[in-house]
């Protein structure tokens, strides 16, 4: 059974397929001129706190401590969270809230290191065989070396992999289909010993019965230097034909599988877990070298620099910084993405930091990335459709958003738009299809945030309202009783048969006799030293 | 002829008849109403007050969002909810079959949601605030400080007027940048689509 879901061997003539897709151009040779380099240390690291969508990480450092390189400086809050480590030796100038590299323009909580120069690595204990640790341990490793995803959604890793699913088939995602970024390429051509050893770590860990490492066909280079690393072990290598998105997780299943993931379930789901190439190499620093995620490699192009290529950047290192080392020109930059040139987004402060997830760094020119043509109606081509690898119709979503109909819009999948960009892509009425569909499940996502708000608020009034009532009605209940039984009456005498005018007037008078009697006795010494003891004392 | 026309073999198809369109009125009528999780009709009340924002505020005029629920299913205008602004608007009219109409003004303006904070140092410890927390955000007993649990705010206000000594800030929850993805301009503008022969 489960032999049958896969080809045998990279060899056989099996195509991978998966429908809709496009086919821009690559953008990817300027980069690759030359082999990965190492930055030189900045004077400042900013290190951003928010690494993933989950809660800010915790500092566990003060400002003026000195800090080694890979030593911890917070730890992981809640279940999605990632450590953060020094990304070099320095002293801790400052933790305030910075600009991060995000959509939006946020500010997250940052530590500011100021760089000694000396790049001196805290004691490490490398290893030589991973086999002599447990799954567990293994897992446990790479979650306190702050790994996660390094291809763009940065999930942490630890998380990922923590799943007791029944895995059958491990993919080591070097696809990289997006145009400019050669981040992965570069890493596979000149590093693929540490792929294929992170790609064993995680097999191990996640016990899976297969693990395949895919690349698109395009990248020779890449296919060749893997081919000869992973010779003498069961890895398996396949090359997919270059088609955007190929390197999406649920494509590149459903092209490997010809299984699709469900709508709302998760890959382990149906015995997949895929990681992206550098995310493996990563695993294999942290577990042989001991050295936790500190440095990623960051693909920096486009027309506005001299000299494209890939670093070798510390997380933290400032964006400009990057650029500056590339040769930028500041006058003909006119947009910042990070990321890709599908999915990437605009950055406007270029102090902001190198953070886990940033890839790729394109400084375009105004040739390169003129200003978006004005949108147009839509004329119903259809091409959308045949260019949605989701499956999904494009230009009806687009309908249900425009008349306000989110809820519609989520009934005919906008929940399962992987947001690519290959129905803006081809769009001949340049409709920013995915703007209005990231707009829209923003929209949906506030909306049910409201609903689980307002049902928890309305039980809290429910709770509140109940109690009110019967603690009133409590005390009408009390009140009744101590109306109908007075306290040191004789319970005979106030019964209704007994009741007369005269009785009554005669108590009355027994009782103001009784207090007139106690107001005479109150300068006794006996009654001080009852009522308040302390007092009576000589 | 007439003998037969009282045979009461006639009674089979006009009781069958019958007994077709009652069933069918019972299956209609049961499908009309909504039932809850626990098996038992949910009435039009629930329904509005599923709608509307609960944070029971009383901006209504109402002592809170039921009592408003209860108010607008007898006929009471559905534009009077601020928190809940232009989308609490449209599904109730889209529930209720009336016309979504702009909100009261009488009632105050859309406003941003907000959350309170007490100046835990200045507060002495009255409890005038627990007790006017409709729904027991307000963690504190006399004497002792009092404070807010923020996940619980349902930013309603109500605790600052009673409060005598003014120690209750409102804290807006967005930040000045946009926490999420702006549909272009354009959706705004329903000019765009008008081709230069429709043009007027």
């Amino acid at each position: 059974m489960k032999h049958s879901f896969f080809p045998a061997t990279s060899s056989s003539k099996k195509s991978y397929y998966f429908t809709g897709g496009i086919k821009p151009p690559a953008n990817k040779k300027r980069s690759l001129r030359s082999v990965i380099m190492d930055t030189p240390i900045p004077e400042f690291l900013y290190l951003s706190l928010k690494q993933y969508s989950g809660p800010d990480a915790i500092p566990v450092v003060c400002v003026g401590d000195k800090v080694l390189k890979g030593q911890l400086l917070a730890n992981a809050e809640g279940e999605l969270g990632v450590p953060i480590h020094a990304s070099t030796s320095g002293t801790i100038r400052e933790i305030t809230n910075r600009i991060i590299p995000d959509e939006f323009g946020h500010e997250a909580g940052s530590i500011c290191i100021e760089a000694d120069g000396q790049d001196t690595w805290i004691t490490r204990q490398p290893i030589t065989d991973f086999k002599s640790l447990g799954p567990e341990l293994l897992r446990e490793k790479i979650q306190l070396a702050g790994i996660c995803g390094l291809g763009g959604a940065g999930f942490p890793t630890g998380k990922k992999f923590s799943s007791n699913k029944p895995i059958d088939w491990l993919i080591i995602n070097g696809a990289e289909c997006e145009p400019y970024i050669t981040c992965d390429q570069a890493l596979i051509r000149e590093n693929p010993e540490t792929i294929v050893s992170g790609a064993r770590i995680l097999q191990r860990i996640c016990r899976a019965l297969h693990c395949v490492i895919v690349i698109e066909q395009d990248k020779q280079d890449a296919i060749d230097a893997l081919g000869t690393a992973i010779h003498d072990c069961e890895i398996e290598l396949i090359s997919v034909p270059a088609k955007y998105p190929s390197g999406s997780e649920r494509q590149l299943i459903q092209m490997l599988t010809n299984q699709e993931v469900p709508s709302g379930k998760l890959p382990q789901d149906i015995g997949v877990l895929t990681a992206n190439a550098g995310t493996a190499s990563a695993v294999h620093n942290a577990v042989i070298n001991n050295e936790p995620l500190i440095s990623r490699i960051t693909t920096v192009c486009g027309d506005a620099l001299k000299t494209p290529k890939n670093f070798r950047a510390l997380i933290g290192t400032p964006v400009s910084f990057l650029l500056e080392l590339c040769g930028i020109d500041y006058t003909s930059l006119s947009r910042l993405i990070v990321g890709g040139s599908l999915r990437g987004f605009t950055l406007k402060n270029l102090d902001a930091p190198i953070i886990n997830t940033t890839n790729c760094l394109i400084a375009g020119s105004l040739r390169e990335f003129p200003p978006a043509p004005a949108e147009l109606a839509c004329i119903r081509c259809g091409s959308c459709t045949d260019a949605c690898p989701a499956g999904l119709m494009p230009q009806l979503l687009y309908d249900q958003i425009r008349s306000n109909e989110s809820a519609k819009a989520k009934q005919y999948g906008l929940n399962d738009c992987i947001e690519c960009g290959a129905c803006a892509y081809v769009c001949p009425s340049h409709i920013p299809l995915v703007q209005y569909y990231r707009a829209a499940k923003s929209d949906l996502a506030a909306q049910k945030l409201r609903q689980r708000l307002s049902a928890k608020w309305q039980q809290r009034f429910e709770v509140r309202q109940t109690r009110i009532r019967l603690n009133e009605k409590r005390k009408k209940g009390s009140r009744r009783r101590s109306l109908s039984r007075p306290e040191g009456m004789d319970v005979t005498d106030t019964s209704l048969e007994n009741f007369s005018r005269e009785n009554a007037k005669q108590q009355i008078a027994d009782a103001v006799a009784r207090v007139k009697a106690r107001k005479n006795r109150t300068p006794t010494n006996t009654q001080v030293k009852t009522k308040n003891p302390g007092e009576g004392k000589p | 002829m007439t003998a037969l026309a009282f045979s009461p073999w006639f009674l089979i198809p006009i009781s069958l008849t019958l007994f077709m369109v009652l069933s069918y009125a019972l299956l209609l009528l049961a499908r009309n109403l909504n039932w809850n999780a626990n098996n038992q009709p949910v009435s039009l009340v629930d329904l509005v007050n599923q709608k509307l924002p609960q944070t029971q505020c009383g901006q209504c005029g109402f002592s809170g969002c039921r009592p408003y629920a209860e108010a607008i299913v007898k006929g009471e205008a559905i534009n009077k909810c601020p928190p809940g602004g232009k989308f609490t608007i449209n599904s109730l009219a889209k529930l209720l079959n009336k016309a979504a109409i702009e909100l009261d003004p009488a009632q105050g303006g859309y406003t941003v949601p907000t959350v309170v904070e007490i100046r835990e140092e200045e507060c002495i410890g009255c409890t005038k605030c627990i007790q006017a927390c409709p729904v027991d955000a307000i963690l504190g007993a006399a004497k002792l400080m009092h404070s807010v649990i923020r996940n619980e705010c349902t930013g309603c206000d109500l605790c600052i007027d009673p409060c005598p000594v003014d120690c209750i800030d409102v804290i807006p929850l967005n930040s000045s940048t946009p926490l999420r993805w702006q549909a272009p301009a354009i959706i705004s503008n329903p000019d765009h689509f008008i081709r230069p022969g429709n043009m007027t």
